[in-house]
């Protein structure tokens, strides 16, 4: 009964968009123009409030929306980079004068947002934040550096932490700001990483300007604001590069996504190889022969029983989900078991690779990818929380052991911190 | 594939993890496993009768209750939890499931209903000198005599062989291409030519015996078919993977308690990271054993209930099952005594009676070597 009507409010809403879209979309239009009509029709982010370019349905309905689009071939909102995490974010603590100035421009793609986080000196510590805000003359000043800003060269505006109290506990000093990324007082330059590529970037701030009325939440509530960002990165860590997924179509709107797109690729285009790329070792044995040695074979199968049970374990964790059974241990295990995965897979390249693996470039095998599964590995246990902070969540989160002590309650200015002289 | 259980299976599983924690606290462990027959006969008779667990899966038409293969993983995981000593593996896993898998109905009707009942109970007598649950490992030959099959030679690691009423051989028998078949015998204790002696296990709650069979005359059950056998093998090393699986989240449970009891440096060493670091692997690993069981449970689910001409991706979960599961638990079973320091190395304290069942499970119907070997060729590779 109750599922049947559930049935029909989806079957509504999918009649709807397809008569939406039978009426407006057309591969002539401006990859713009198409996108301002989404934004006004309130189908381009159908799960957003109406007030705000959305129709207010509820979380589950996008798919049932998404899958219209997917039918008629029509392109959606802009979504590439972190735009739907400064989205969500300004959504939930952004003004009207944020929302109206901002939100619009995300879903068009017209402006491209990055997140300033991290630091040389806050990385797992990510509160220990010291690049500082101060007001002078009404306006704030930003000074210190950024790192492992993705896409920071093509974005217009930042995600910004800063300390703006230093006499607070290191979390109640921050606050958090929309930063104008194209000003004079603001430097960004790549960040080469031991696998050859720059997909990240440091971002100097030498008196950045930022006016009053850009800070978001409340003076000291920076903390909070980023942690409503994370959640949703985290949230939509699954399907995060789904907007990666370039679409075939032929005509000048695609063109124009598929660049847009390419751009915003570039940075992620050795993620698979970081993960260790389990499915090439079956062919990789096959073809090099290796596939009938024993010791080849166990390691293999101790590789791939590795992987089979932590996509099992994800879905346990899914299902009990679904079910709205208490949250059981298996969904913070995810992590883990991806850096235990790739190290094993990079072994297992190795095995199979022998003396060829000191080999990289055009020239070596699969043209440079083997080589760059062994020099991307090392980033799965550090990036988005090392294995070290990992354990300490599932410790405490999960076994219920008792919390690291603190050094780092007093105020902040008092916090031994960077490294020790 | 599902990924959880049912509201009814969950029931079952508090009903008989209440019978386990109550009839098997370590204890009642301790006393039994320093008996010769390592069970308490009331205990026994309360299971059956109570819950019918004896009966559990075997289908109706043979006097069981006809549950299927998840049902008896989520006993076997209690069990296994709180090392539960009786015969239940031996009869209604390893003897039932060669007997489902091959014998004849008539058979089934003959035999089944007592091992049902819990009356009659019975074992599987297979592995011989080279430590081998396969078929193709068997050497044992069965001998066409008046009235059935002579069997001669020896088997040994048979679980709860000295007490057990039946006992379930695997032997070849001439296929007459001149190539081997194996198949399931049934031979009764009392046999004629049956000797019977006491292994000494390193499990102390898995009793082991030694038979010597002198041509004792014994019943085919259906007909000899080495895939059958090899079958009722992967089902029984399912259900071995979530008995220990019950074992690996007992060890980690206690390694979580005590690391949050003992103090060392005035602090209680579960404030330490290299404890907790610890403890969140194991959480780690017994998670993916336990997927990897639970997977396998369901397959073997669905491999019970519907005659299918492929059997291999059951047998790959099932060698998949029983090698990770076999890893977890010894690894879980060493880090939990590495928690619990010197303590943990002495008789008084509880850890080595998992541990010892850790070591004994791990190479009990193939260890993690084989079974990583018997995935990549059930996978075709």
């Amino acid at each position: 009964m109750e599922n049947n009507v559930i049935d029909s409010k989806i079957r509504a809403v999918q009649a709807d968009v397809r008569v939406w879209l039978k009426e407006n979309w057309h591969v002539n239009h401006s990859l713009l123009e198409w996108r301002n009509l989404l934004v006004e029709s309130g189908w381009g982010v159908p799960c957003w409030p109406k007030a705000w370019y959305g129709r207010g349905l509820p979380a589950d309905m996008e798919t049932a929306v998404n899958g219209e689009f997917a039918a008629a071939g029509a392109l959606g909102v802009a979504r590439a980079g972190i735009r739907m995490l400064a989205a969500a974010t300004l959504l939930e603590h952004g003004t009207e004068a944020h929302k109206q100035k901002f939100l619009r421009r995300i879903l068009t793609g017209e402006d491209n947002w990055c997140q300033l986080f991290s630091e040389p000196g806050s990385g797992s510590d990510l509160a220990g934040a010291t690049t500082r805000a101060d007001l002078k003359d009404g306006r704030w000043l930003i000074n210190g550096q950024k790192l492992w800003t993705t896409s920071a060269h093509h974005a217009e505006w930042g995600l910004l932490l800063a300390r703006t109290d230093w006499d607070l506990p290191k979390h109640q000093g921050l606050s958090y700001f929309v930063l104008d990324m194209r000003q004079p007082g603001v430097e960004v330059q790549p960040l080469r990483q031991m696998n050859g590529h720059a997909s990240f970037n440091q971002v100097f701030f030498d008196n950045a300007v930022i006016e009053p009325e850009y800070l978001v939440g409340a003076l000291g509530d920076g903390w909070k604001v980023a942690m409503t960002t994370l959640a949703h990165e985290r949230r939509s860590a699954d399907g995060f590069r789904n907007w990666g997924k370039v679409s075939n179509g032929e005509g000048a709107i695609f063109e124009e996504e598929r660049a847009e797109n390419a751009i915003f690729n570039e940075p992620y285009k050795w993620y698979p190889q970081r993960a260790g790329r389990v499915d090439l070792i079956m062919q990789r044995a096959r073809d090099s022969g290796l596939i009938s040695d024993l010791r080849v074979r166990q390691e293999i199968a101790a590789l791939l029983i590795l992987s089979e049970t932590a996509k099992w374990t994800a879905q346990r964790a899914r299902a009990a989900q679904q079910l709205g059974r208490p949250q059981g241990p298996e969904g913070s295990l995810g992590k883990l078991a991806g850096s235990h995965i790739a190290r094993a897979a990079s072994r297992v390249h190795t095995l199979l690779g022998g003396a060829e693996v000191m080999l990289k470039g055009k020239d070596s095998e699969m043209q440079g990818l083997i080589a760059e599964i062994l020099l991307s590995v090392p980033a799965t246990s550090i990036a988005g929380g090392t294995d070290e902070i990992q354990r300490n969540i599932i410790a405490e989160r999960v076994l219920g052991m008792p919390k690291e002590p603190r050094f780092d309650t007093g105020p902040f200015r008092d916090v031994p911190r960077g490294l020790k002289k | 594939m599902q990924y959880s259980f049912s509201d009814e299976q969950e029931q079952f599983r508090d009903i008989v993890a209440r019978f386990m924690r109550e009839k098997s606290p370590t204890s009642e462990v301790r006393k039994l496993m320093e008996t010769a027959s390592g069970y308490d006969a009331n205990i026994w008779q309360q299971m059956n009768q109570e819950l019918g667990l004896g009966a559990l899966c075997i289908p109706e038409v043979y006097g069981g209750q006809g549950f299927g293969f998840v049902e008896l993983a989520i006993v076997l995981e209690e069990m296994g939890r709180n090392l539960f000593c009786a015969p239940f593996f031996s009869s209604s896993v390893l003897a039932t499931q060669a007997i489902l898998n091959t014998a004849t109905e008539a058979q089934k009707s003959a035999i089944l209903p007592d091992i049902a009942s819990g009356q009659r109970i019975a074992t599987l007598a297979m592995c011989e000198a080279n430590a081998s649950w396969r078929a193709k490992d068997v050497s044992m030959l069965a001998e066409p005599v008046d009235g059935g099959f002579s069997l001669s030679g020896k088997k040994h690691l048979v679980t709860d062989g000295m007490y057990a009423d039946t006992f379930v051989v695997a032997a070849c028998v001439d296929n007459g291409a001149g190539k081997s078949e194996a198949a399931f015998f049934l031979v009764q204790s009392d046999a004629s030519g049956l000797r019977r002696a006491e292994q000494d296990g390193i499990d102390a709650t898995r009793k082991l015996a030694e038979l010597e069979f002198r041509g004792v005359v014994a019943e085919m059950l259906g007909k000899p078919d080495s895939v059958k056998v090899d079958k009722s093998i992967a089902f029984s090393c399912v259900a071995l993977a979530n008995e220990m699986v019950g074992g690996c989240q007992y060890l980690l449970s206690s390694a979580v308690e005590y690391a949050q009891l003992r103090m060392q440096f005035g602090r209680t060493i579960g404030s330490f990271q290299a404890i907790k670091h610890m403890c969140a692997d194991m959480l780690l690993e017994v998670e993916l054993a336990r997927s990897a069981a639970y997977q396998a449970a369901q397959a073997v689910h669905h491999a019970a209930q519907a005659e299918s001409e492929d059997d291999s991706e059951m047998l790959a979960l099932a060698s998949l099952a029983k090698a990770s599961v076999s890893d977890a638990y010894i690894r879980t079973a060493e880090t939990c005594i590495q928690i619990h320091g010197g303590i943990g190395f002495t008789w008084d304290n509880d850890t080595h009676l998992w541990f010892k069942r850790a070591k004994s499970s791990e190479e009990f119907l193939g260890g993690p070597m084989l079974h990583r070997e018997l995935l990549m060729q059930a996978w075709g590779v």
